[in-house]
Protein backbone atom coordinates (compact mmCIF):
# COMPACT_ATOMS: atom_id res chain seq x y z
CA UNK A 1 0.00 0.00 0.00
CA UNK A 2 2.75 2.67 0.94
CA UNK A 3 3.70 2.55 -2.84
CA UNK A 4 0.26 3.94 -3.77
CA UNK A 5 0.29 6.84 -0.98
CA UNK A 6 1.64 10.32 -2.32
CA UNK A 7 2.87 10.39 -5.88
CA UNK A 8 -0.07 8.14 -7.77
CA UNK A 9 -4.17 8.70 -8.00
CA UNK A 10 -5.21 5.04 -6.92
CA UNK A 11 -7.32 5.21 -9.89
CA UNK A 12 -6.99 7.55 -13.28
CA UNK A 13 -9.07 7.66 -16.14
CA UNK A 14 -8.43 9.88 -19.56
CA UNK A 15 -10.59 10.35 -22.33
CA UNK A 16 -12.64 7.25 -21.31
CA UNK A 17 -15.38 6.50 -23.50
CA UNK A 18 -17.81 3.66 -23.33
CA UNK A 19 -20.46 2.18 -25.51
CA UNK A 20 -23.40 0.00 -24.74
CA UNK A 21 -24.74 -2.52 -27.83
CA UNK A 22 -23.03 0.18 -30.39
CA UNK A 23 -24.96 3.72 -28.40
CA UNK A 24 -22.15 5.90 -27.41
CA UNK A 25 -22.85 6.53 -23.63
CA UNK A 26 -20.12 9.07 -22.90
CA UNK A 27 -16.48 10.06 -24.09
CA UNK A 28 -13.99 12.03 -23.21
CA UNK A 29 -14.57 11.49 -19.27
CA UNK A 30 -11.41 12.20 -17.81
CA UNK A 31 -11.57 11.66 -13.61
CA UNK A 32 -8.75 10.93 -11.07
CA UNK A 33 -9.33 9.23 -7.57
CA UNK A 34 -7.17 9.57 -4.60
CA UNK A 35 -6.74 7.44 -1.42
CA UNK A 36 -9.07 9.27 1.15
CA UNK A 37 -11.18 10.66 -1.48
CA UNK A 38 -15.25 9.84 -2.72
CA UNK A 39 -16.01 10.29 -6.01
CA UNK A 40 -19.93 10.67 -6.89
CA UNK A 41 -21.43 9.29 -10.38
CA UNK A 42 -24.26 11.35 -11.63
CA UNK A 43 -27.00 10.55 -14.35
CA UNK A 44 -29.91 9.90 -15.57
CA UNK A 45 -31.25 6.61 -16.15
CA UNK A 46 -29.55 5.18 -18.75
CA UNK A 47 -26.43 7.59 -18.73
CA UNK A 48 -24.09 4.67 -19.00
CA UNK A 49 -23.57 4.72 -14.66
CA UNK A 50 -23.62 1.06 -14.39
CA UNK A 51 -21.52 0.83 -17.85
CA UNK A 52 -18.97 2.95 -16.01
CA UNK A 53 -18.44 1.06 -13.00
CA UNK A 54 -18.60 -2.69 -14.96
CA UNK A 55 -15.47 -1.15 -17.03
CA UNK A 56 -13.63 0.12 -14.38
CA UNK A 57 -13.40 -3.49 -12.77
CA UNK A 58 -12.69 -4.92 -16.13
CA UNK A 59 -16.18 -6.24 -16.36
CA UNK A 60 -17.09 -5.04 -19.58
CA UNK A 61 -14.07 -4.39 -21.98
CA UNK A 62 -15.64 -2.38 -24.96
CA UNK A 63 -14.21 0.80 -24.15
CA UNK A 64 -11.43 3.33 -25.83
CA UNK A 65 -9.43 5.29 -23.39
CA UNK A 66 -7.13 4.68 -20.32
CA UNK A 67 -7.84 3.64 -17.37
CA UNK A 68 -4.35 3.58 -14.87
CA UNK A 69 -4.57 1.99 -11.40
CA UNK A 70 -1.02 3.36 -9.42
CA UNK A 71 -0.07 4.88 -12.79
CA UNK A 72 -0.24 1.04 -14.68
CA UNK A 73 -3.34 1.40 -17.34
CA UNK A 74 -5.97 -1.30 -16.91
CA UNK A 75 -5.35 -4.69 -18.35
CA UNK A 76 -2.49 -5.56 -17.34
CA UNK A 77 -3.02 -3.82 -13.66
CA UNK A 78 -6.29 -5.25 -13.54
CA UNK A 79 -4.82 -8.71 -11.34
CA UNK A 80 -3.29 -5.92 -8.90
CA UNK A 81 -6.50 -3.77 -8.66
CA UNK A 82 -8.90 -6.66 -8.43
CA UNK A 83 -6.71 -7.52 -4.82
CA UNK A 84 -7.70 -4.12 -3.72
CA UNK A 85 -11.24 -4.03 -4.78
CA UNK A 86 -14.58 -4.14 -3.26
CA UNK A 87 -17.20 -4.32 -5.69
CA UNK A 88 -21.10 -4.40 -5.11
CA UNK A 89 -23.15 -4.07 -8.46
CA UNK A 90 -26.69 -3.69 -9.72
CA UNK A 91 -26.87 -7.11 -8.93
CA UNK A 92 -25.65 -7.36 -5.29
CA UNK A 93 -24.18 -10.45 -5.55
CA UNK A 94 -26.12 -12.60 -2.83
CA UNK A 95 -27.42 -15.47 -3.14
CA UNK A 96 -30.80 -16.03 -2.18
CA UNK A 97 -30.99 -19.50 -1.00
CA UNK A 98 -28.26 -19.02 1.31
CA UNK A 99 -28.63 -17.03 4.79
CA UNK A 100 -27.06 -13.39 5.61
CA UNK A 101 -24.31 -15.33 7.42
CA UNK A 102 -23.14 -18.07 4.70
CA UNK A 103 -23.32 -15.11 2.31
CA UNK A 104 -20.46 -13.44 4.31
CA UNK A 105 -18.45 -16.65 4.88
CA UNK A 106 -18.67 -16.99 1.13
CA UNK A 107 -16.76 -13.91 0.75
CA UNK A 108 -14.42 -15.37 3.29
CA UNK A 109 -15.69 -13.45 6.56
CA UNK A 110 -14.90 -15.26 9.58
CA UNK A 111 -18.25 -15.70 12.01
CA UNK A 112 -17.74 -13.56 14.51
CA UNK A 113 -17.05 -10.52 12.13
CA UNK A 114 -19.39 -11.34 9.93
CA UNK A 115 -21.92 -11.30 12.95
CA UNK A 116 -20.55 -7.62 14.19
CA UNK A 117 -21.26 -6.63 10.29
CA UNK A 118 -24.43 -8.04 10.52
CA UNK A 119 -25.83 -6.19 13.13
CA UNK A 120 -23.94 -3.00 11.87
CA UNK A 121 -26.73 -3.21 9.34
CA UNK A 122 -29.52 -3.81 11.58
CA UNK A 123 -29.97 -7.59 10.65
CA UNK A 124 -29.65 -8.91 14.03
CA UNK A 125 -31.69 -11.51 14.52
CA UNK A 126 -31.66 -12.71 10.53
CA UNK A 127 -28.42 -14.41 10.63
CA UNK A 128 -29.99 -17.64 9.96
CA UNK A 129 -33.14 -17.14 7.53
CA UNK A 130 -33.13 -17.87 3.87
CA UNK A 131 -32.24 -14.83 2.51
CA UNK A 132 -35.13 -15.82 -0.82
CA UNK A 133 -37.20 -15.01 2.55
CA UNK A 134 -35.92 -11.23 3.43
CA UNK A 135 -37.14 -8.22 1.32
CA UNK A 136 -35.65 -6.44 -1.30
CA UNK A 137 -34.23 -3.64 1.38
CA UNK A 138 -32.62 -6.69 3.58
CA UNK A 139 -31.13 -8.10 0.63
CA UNK A 140 -29.07 -5.10 -0.29
CA UNK A 141 -27.91 -4.62 3.40
CA UNK A 142 -26.67 -8.51 3.15
CA UNK A 143 -24.49 -6.67 0.45
CA UNK A 144 -23.77 -4.00 2.38
CA UNK A 145 -22.52 -5.62 5.32
CA UNK A 146 -19.49 -6.48 3.50
CA UNK A 147 -18.90 -2.73 3.32
CA UNK A 148 -18.57 -3.19 7.76
CA UNK A 149 -16.31 -6.08 7.61
CA UNK A 150 -12.60 -5.45 9.16
CA UNK A 151 -9.94 -5.51 7.05
CA UNK A 152 -11.56 -3.93 3.87
CA UNK A 153 -9.79 -3.69 0.78
CA UNK A 154 -8.87 -0.22 -0.29
CA UNK A 155 -11.00 0.48 -3.17
CA UNK A 156 -14.51 0.59 -2.98
CA UNK A 157 -16.72 0.91 -6.19
CA UNK A 158 -20.89 0.31 -5.43
CA UNK A 159 -23.25 0.83 -8.16
CA UNK A 160 -26.85 2.58 -6.15
CA UNK A 161 -25.33 1.71 -2.58
CA UNK A 162 -28.33 3.86 -0.81
CA UNK A 163 -30.98 2.43 -3.42
CA UNK A 164 -33.47 0.54 -1.06
CA UNK A 165 -31.94 1.66 2.02
CA UNK A 166 -34.40 3.35 4.93
CA UNK A 167 -33.52 6.85 6.37
CA UNK A 168 -31.09 5.08 9.03
CA UNK A 169 -30.02 2.88 6.76
CA UNK A 170 -28.74 5.65 4.52
CA UNK A 171 -27.05 7.68 7.28
CA UNK A 172 -25.40 4.37 8.78
CA UNK A 173 -23.92 3.82 5.41
CA UNK A 174 -22.85 7.78 5.08
CA UNK A 175 -21.26 6.69 8.51
CA UNK A 176 -19.30 4.08 7.17
CA UNK A 177 -18.03 5.52 4.05
CA UNK A 178 -16.72 8.24 6.11
CA UNK A 179 -14.92 6.20 8.05
CA UNK A 180 -13.46 3.98 5.11
CA UNK A 181 -12.11 7.58 3.30
CA UNK A 182 -10.44 8.36 6.76
CA UNK A 183 -8.80 5.62 6.78
CA UNK A 184 -6.82 6.05 3.56
CA UNK A 185 -9.37 4.31 1.38
CA UNK A 186 -11.29 5.70 -2.05
CA UNK A 187 -14.93 5.01 -2.60
CA UNK A 188 -16.39 5.46 -6.45
CA UNK A 189 -19.99 5.46 -6.07
CA UNK A 190 -23.45 6.01 -8.28
CA UNK A 191 -26.24 7.82 -6.35
CA UNK A 192 -29.27 9.74 -7.39
CA UNK A 193 -29.54 11.25 -3.74
CA UNK A 194 -26.97 13.87 -2.24
CA UNK A 195 -24.84 12.38 0.06
CA UNK A 196 -22.89 14.29 2.71
CA UNK A 197 -19.69 13.55 2.62
CA UNK A 198 -16.23 15.60 2.92
CA UNK A 199 -13.89 15.26 -0.20
CA UNK A 200 -16.43 14.41 -2.51
CA UNK A 201 -15.86 15.09 -6.16
CA UNK A 202 -19.04 14.93 -7.98
CA UNK A 203 -19.33 13.30 -11.61
CA UNK A 204 -22.34 14.20 -13.99
CA UNK A 205 -22.39 11.82 -17.12
CA UNK A 206 -24.43 14.39 -18.76
CA UNK A 207 -21.04 16.68 -19.17
CA UNK A 208 -19.57 13.96 -21.45
CA UNK A 209 -22.39 13.29 -23.58
CA UNK A 210 -21.58 12.34 -27.11
CA UNK A 211 -22.74 15.42 -29.16
CA UNK A 212 -22.07 14.33 -32.54
CA UNK A 213 -21.53 11.13 -34.20
CA UNK A 214 -18.08 12.30 -35.73
CA UNK A 215 -16.71 13.18 -32.37
CA UNK A 216 -17.56 9.52 -31.88
CA UNK A 217 -15.33 8.72 -34.79
CA UNK A 218 -12.90 10.64 -33.68
CA UNK A 219 -12.64 8.79 -30.58
CA UNK A 220 -12.68 5.60 -32.76
CA UNK A 221 -9.55 6.87 -34.30
CA UNK A 222 -7.68 7.69 -30.96
CA UNK A 223 -7.86 4.18 -29.42
CA UNK B 1 -34.82 6.31 14.70
CA UNK B 2 -34.89 3.49 17.66
CA UNK B 3 -31.33 2.76 17.44
CA UNK B 4 -29.64 6.19 16.76
CA UNK B 5 -26.86 5.58 19.03
CA UNK B 6 -25.76 3.21 16.77
CA UNK B 7 -25.42 5.72 13.60
CA UNK B 8 -22.81 6.86 12.90
CA UNK B 9 -20.28 3.37 13.57
CA UNK B 10 -18.19 4.19 16.97
CA UNK B 11 -14.76 4.98 16.48
CA UNK B 12 -12.91 1.91 16.37
CA UNK B 13 -15.25 -0.54 15.46
CA UNK B 14 -14.20 -1.94 11.98
CA UNK B 15 -11.20 0.61 11.62
CA UNK B 16 -8.44 -2.00 11.41
CA UNK B 17 -6.24 -0.69 8.49
CA UNK B 18 -6.94 -1.21 4.79
CA UNK B 19 -5.62 -4.94 3.74
CA UNK B 20 -2.51 -4.73 1.72
CA UNK B 21 -2.41 -5.99 -1.63
CA UNK B 22 -2.82 -9.80 -1.55
CA UNK B 23 -3.79 -9.94 2.52
CA UNK B 24 -7.59 -10.40 0.92
CA UNK B 25 -8.47 -14.13 0.37
CA UNK B 26 -12.16 -15.42 -0.17
CA UNK B 27 -13.15 -19.12 0.46
CA UNK B 28 -10.66 -21.85 -0.47
CA UNK B 29 -11.75 -24.75 -2.84
CA UNK B 30 -13.38 -26.52 -0.19
CA UNK B 31 -15.28 -23.84 1.29
CA UNK B 32 -16.81 -23.32 -2.64
CA UNK B 33 -17.07 -26.95 -2.49
CA UNK B 34 -19.39 -26.65 0.65
CA UNK B 35 -21.54 -23.58 -0.01
CA UNK B 36 -22.33 -25.40 -3.56
CA UNK B 37 -23.30 -28.56 -2.21
CA UNK B 38 -25.39 -26.78 0.30
CA UNK B 39 -27.54 -24.94 -2.23
CA UNK B 40 -28.10 -28.07 -3.80
CA UNK B 41 -29.28 -29.52 -1.04
CA UNK B 42 -31.67 -26.91 -0.70
CA UNK B 43 -33.34 -27.28 -4.28
CA UNK B 44 -33.91 -30.82 -3.68
CA UNK B 45 -36.44 -30.29 -7.01
CA UNK B 46 -33.17 -29.75 -8.65
CA UNK B 47 -31.73 -33.07 -8.02
CA UNK B 48 -34.88 -34.82 -8.16
CA UNK B 49 -36.17 -33.75 -11.53
CA UNK B 50 -33.34 -35.29 -13.79
CA UNK B 51 -33.50 -38.77 -11.93
CA UNK B 52 -37.20 -38.89 -12.24
CA UNK B 53 -36.80 -37.99 -15.79
CA UNK B 54 -34.88 -41.12 -16.20
CA UNK B 55 -36.82 -43.43 -14.16
CA UNK B 56 -39.98 -42.81 -15.86
CA UNK B 57 -38.57 -42.50 -19.35
CA UNK B 58 -37.02 -46.15 -18.67
CA UNK B 59 -40.37 -47.49 -16.98
CA UNK B 60 -41.99 -46.26 -20.33
CA UNK B 61 -39.87 -47.98 -22.40
CA UNK B 62 -41.42 -51.59 -22.31
CA UNK B 63 -44.63 -49.73 -22.59
CA UNK B 64 -43.43 -48.30 -25.87
CA UNK B 65 -41.59 -51.19 -27.71
CA UNK B 66 -43.25 -54.17 -25.75
CA UNK B 67 -42.12 -56.30 -23.28
CA UNK B 68 -40.63 -59.59 -25.13
CA UNK B 69 -37.46 -60.02 -22.75
CA UNK B 70 -34.77 -60.74 -25.97
CA UNK B 71 -35.37 -56.92 -27.56
CA UNK B 72 -35.33 -55.19 -24.07
CA UNK B 73 -32.04 -56.93 -23.08
CA UNK B 74 -30.57 -55.73 -26.90
CA UNK B 75 -32.05 -52.27 -26.01
CA UNK B 76 -30.96 -51.97 -22.45
CA UNK B 77 -27.26 -50.77 -22.45
CA UNK B 78 -28.00 -48.17 -25.00
CA UNK B 79 -31.22 -46.80 -23.67
CA UNK B 80 -29.72 -46.43 -20.20
CA UNK B 81 -26.91 -44.73 -21.75
CA UNK B 82 -28.87 -42.59 -24.16
CA UNK B 83 -31.23 -41.74 -21.23
CA UNK B 84 -28.17 -41.06 -18.40
CA UNK B 85 -27.10 -38.55 -21.08
CA UNK B 86 -30.10 -36.23 -21.72
CA UNK B 87 -31.07 -36.38 -17.70
CA UNK B 88 -27.49 -35.34 -17.07
CA UNK B 89 -27.80 -32.33 -20.48
CA UNK B 90 -31.81 -31.57 -18.70
CA UNK B 91 -30.33 -30.39 -15.67
CA UNK B 92 -27.42 -28.58 -17.11
CA UNK B 93 -28.93 -25.24 -18.33
CA UNK B 94 -29.46 -24.08 -14.27
CA UNK B 95 -25.70 -24.73 -13.46
CA UNK B 96 -24.63 -21.00 -13.58
CA UNK B 97 -28.59 -19.45 -14.01
CA UNK B 98 -29.23 -18.22 -10.41
CA UNK B 99 -25.64 -17.10 -9.91
CA UNK B 100 -25.59 -15.27 -12.62
CA UNK B 101 -28.83 -13.38 -12.21
CA UNK B 102 -28.04 -12.53 -8.13
CA UNK B 103 -24.58 -11.04 -9.42
CA UNK B 104 -22.41 -13.73 -7.62
CA UNK B 105 -20.74 -15.25 -11.07
CA UNK B 106 -19.70 -11.17 -11.23
CA UNK B 107 -18.32 -11.40 -8.02
CA UNK B 108 -16.54 -14.69 -9.13
CA UNK B 109 -14.80 -13.50 -11.94
CA UNK B 110 -13.75 -10.70 -9.91
CA UNK B 111 -12.33 -12.78 -7.14
CA UNK B 112 -8.55 -13.11 -6.97
CA UNK B 113 -8.73 -16.93 -7.13
CA UNK B 114 -8.61 -18.39 -10.57
CA UNK B 115 -12.08 -18.71 -11.95
CA UNK B 116 -11.00 -22.37 -12.95
CA UNK B 117 -11.33 -23.63 -9.54
CA UNK B 118 -14.76 -22.22 -8.54
CA UNK B 119 -16.21 -23.99 -12.08
CA UNK B 120 -14.70 -26.86 -11.15
CA UNK B 121 -15.77 -26.79 -7.59
CA UNK B 122 -20.16 -26.44 -9.08
CA UNK B 123 -19.07 -29.53 -11.99
CA UNK B 124 -18.17 -31.64 -9.03
CA UNK B 125 -21.24 -30.60 -6.88
CA UNK B 126 -23.90 -31.18 -10.43
CA UNK B 127 -22.44 -34.87 -10.40
CA UNK B 128 -22.46 -35.31 -7.15
CA UNK B 129 -26.08 -34.62 -7.08
CA UNK B 130 -27.05 -35.97 -10.81
CA UNK B 131 -24.22 -38.42 -12.15
CA UNK B 132 -23.75 -39.88 -9.24
CA UNK B 133 -27.69 -40.89 -8.53
CA UNK B 134 -28.12 -41.97 -11.83
CA UNK B 135 -25.19 -44.58 -11.72
CA UNK B 136 -26.31 -45.78 -8.39
CA UNK B 137 -29.99 -45.96 -9.69
CA UNK B 138 -28.70 -47.96 -13.27
CA UNK B 139 -28.46 -51.55 -11.83
CA UNK B 140 -32.51 -50.95 -10.69
CA UNK B 141 -33.57 -50.06 -14.54
CA UNK B 142 -30.98 -52.92 -15.78
CA UNK B 143 -33.13 -55.08 -14.04
CA UNK B 144 -36.49 -53.71 -15.19
CA UNK B 145 -34.90 -53.61 -19.32
CA UNK B 146 -33.34 -57.31 -18.67
CA UNK B 147 -30.29 -56.32 -19.01
CA UNK B 148 -27.93 -59.46 -19.05
CA UNK B 149 -26.00 -60.16 -15.25
CA UNK B 150 -22.39 -59.72 -17.02
CA UNK B 151 -23.47 -56.08 -17.90
CA UNK B 152 -24.13 -54.29 -14.28
CA UNK B 153 -20.77 -53.92 -12.97
CA UNK B 154 -19.70 -52.31 -15.94
CA UNK B 155 -22.81 -50.40 -16.64
CA UNK B 156 -22.25 -48.51 -13.15
CA UNK B 157 -18.53 -48.04 -13.86
CA UNK B 158 -19.15 -46.57 -17.10
CA UNK B 159 -21.53 -44.40 -15.90
CA UNK B 160 -19.54 -42.70 -12.71
CA UNK B 161 -17.17 -42.11 -15.04
CA UNK B 162 -19.13 -40.83 -18.33
CA UNK B 163 -21.25 -38.72 -16.66
CA UNK B 164 -18.77 -36.43 -14.90
CA UNK B 165 -16.98 -36.11 -18.19
CA UNK B 166 -20.68 -35.07 -19.34
CA UNK B 167 -21.47 -32.69 -16.36
CA UNK B 168 -17.87 -31.21 -17.58
CA UNK B 169 -18.58 -30.96 -20.90
CA UNK B 170 -22.07 -29.78 -20.31
CA UNK B 171 -20.63 -26.59 -18.23
CA UNK B 172 -18.71 -25.39 -21.11
CA UNK B 173 -22.34 -24.95 -22.87
CA UNK B 174 -24.38 -23.63 -19.84
CA UNK B 175 -21.63 -21.04 -19.63
CA UNK B 176 -21.73 -19.87 -22.95
CA UNK B 177 -25.81 -19.56 -22.63
CA UNK B 178 -26.52 -18.18 -19.47
CA UNK B 179 -26.76 -14.72 -20.44
CA UNK B 180 -29.06 -15.75 -22.54
CA UNK B 181 -32.98 -15.44 -21.65
CA UNK B 182 -34.13 -18.15 -23.16
CA UNK B 183 -31.08 -21.27 -24.19
CA UNK B 184 -33.67 -23.51 -25.39
CA UNK B 185 -32.33 -25.97 -27.76
CA UNK B 186 -28.56 -23.85 -28.17
CA UNK B 187 -27.51 -25.54 -25.19
CA UNK B 188 -27.88 -28.92 -26.33
CA UNK B 189 -26.67 -28.04 -30.19
CA UNK B 190 -23.51 -27.00 -28.46
CA UNK B 191 -23.51 -29.38 -26.01
CA UNK B 192 -24.69 -32.92 -28.30
CA UNK B 193 -21.56 -33.31 -30.80
CA UNK B 194 -19.03 -33.31 -27.47
CA UNK B 195 -21.32 -35.85 -25.93
CA UNK B 196 -21.30 -38.35 -28.80
CA UNK B 197 -17.67 -39.73 -27.84
CA UNK B 198 -18.61 -40.38 -23.97
CA UNK B 199 -21.69 -41.70 -25.48
CA UNK B 200 -19.97 -44.10 -27.90
CA UNK B 201 -17.90 -45.87 -25.38
CA UNK B 202 -19.96 -46.07 -22.44
CA UNK B 203 -22.69 -47.78 -24.07
CA UNK B 204 -19.99 -49.66 -26.26
CA UNK B 205 -18.25 -51.14 -22.84
CA UNK B 206 -21.48 -52.13 -21.53
CA UNK B 207 -22.37 -54.13 -25.25
CA UNK B 208 -18.74 -55.56 -24.78
CA UNK B 209 -19.65 -56.80 -21.04
CA UNK B 210 -22.45 -58.36 -22.11
CA UNK B 211 -21.17 -59.99 -24.62
CA UNK B 212 -18.36 -61.39 -22.84
CA UNK B 213 -15.73 -59.44 -24.58
CA UNK B 214 -13.05 -57.15 -22.21
CA UNK B 215 -14.43 -53.86 -21.51
CA UNK B 216 -11.19 -52.27 -20.04
CA UNK B 217 -10.39 -50.61 -23.04
CA UNK B 218 -13.59 -48.54 -23.47
CA UNK B 219 -13.31 -48.04 -19.61
CA UNK B 220 -9.72 -46.38 -20.03
CA UNK B 221 -10.88 -44.34 -22.81
CA UNK B 222 -13.70 -42.70 -20.93
CA UNK B 223 -11.00 -42.06 -18.10
CA UNK B 224 -9.36 -40.36 -20.30
CA UNK B 225 -12.01 -38.35 -21.65
CA UNK B 226 -12.52 -37.70 -18.31
CA UNK B 227 -9.21 -36.68 -17.35
CA UNK B 228 -8.87 -34.39 -20.51
CA UNK B 229 -12.24 -32.92 -19.68
CA UNK B 230 -11.31 -32.16 -16.18
CA UNK B 231 -8.25 -30.23 -17.37
CA UNK B 232 -9.89 -28.76 -20.22
CA UNK B 233 -13.50 -28.10 -19.81
CA UNK B 234 -13.36 -25.48 -16.56
CA UNK B 235 -10.69 -23.12 -18.50
CA UNK B 236 -13.34 -23.23 -21.75
CA UNK B 237 -16.07 -22.63 -19.15
CA UNK B 238 -14.52 -19.97 -16.98
CA UNK B 239 -13.53 -17.83 -20.64
CA UNK B 240 -17.14 -18.22 -21.47
CA UNK B 241 -18.45 -17.02 -17.98
CA UNK B 242 -16.23 -13.98 -18.50
CA UNK B 243 -17.90 -13.78 -22.38
CA UNK B 244 -21.22 -13.88 -20.59
CA UNK B 245 -21.34 -11.31 -18.02
CA UNK B 246 -19.29 -8.87 -20.46
CA UNK B 247 -22.46 -7.62 -21.58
Amino acid sequence: MSATKGSQPLLQLRGLCCERDGRPLFDGLNLSLEGGAAVQVEGANGAGKTTLLRTLVGSARDYRGEILWCGVPLPSALPQMRDSLLYIGHQAGVRRGLTPLENLAWYGAPEADALAALEQVDLHGFEDSLCQHLSAGQNRRVALARLYLPGSPQLWILDEPLAALDVAGVSSLQGQMACHLSRGGAILFTSHQPVALANLIRVDLAAFAPAEDWEMEACHAQG
Amino acid sequence: MPRADRFPPAPGYSSPAILAPGERCGPGFAGLLRVELLLALRRRSDIANPLLFFVTVLALLPIGVGPEPALLARLAPGMIWVMALLATLLSQESLFRSDFEDGSLEQLTLSPQPLYFAVLAKVAVHWLVTGLPLALLSPLLGLMLNLPAAGYGCLVLSLLLGTASLSLIGSVGAALTVALRRPGLLLALIVMPLYVPVLIFGAGAVQAAIDGYAYGVQLAVLAALLAGAAALAPLAAAGAIRISTDS
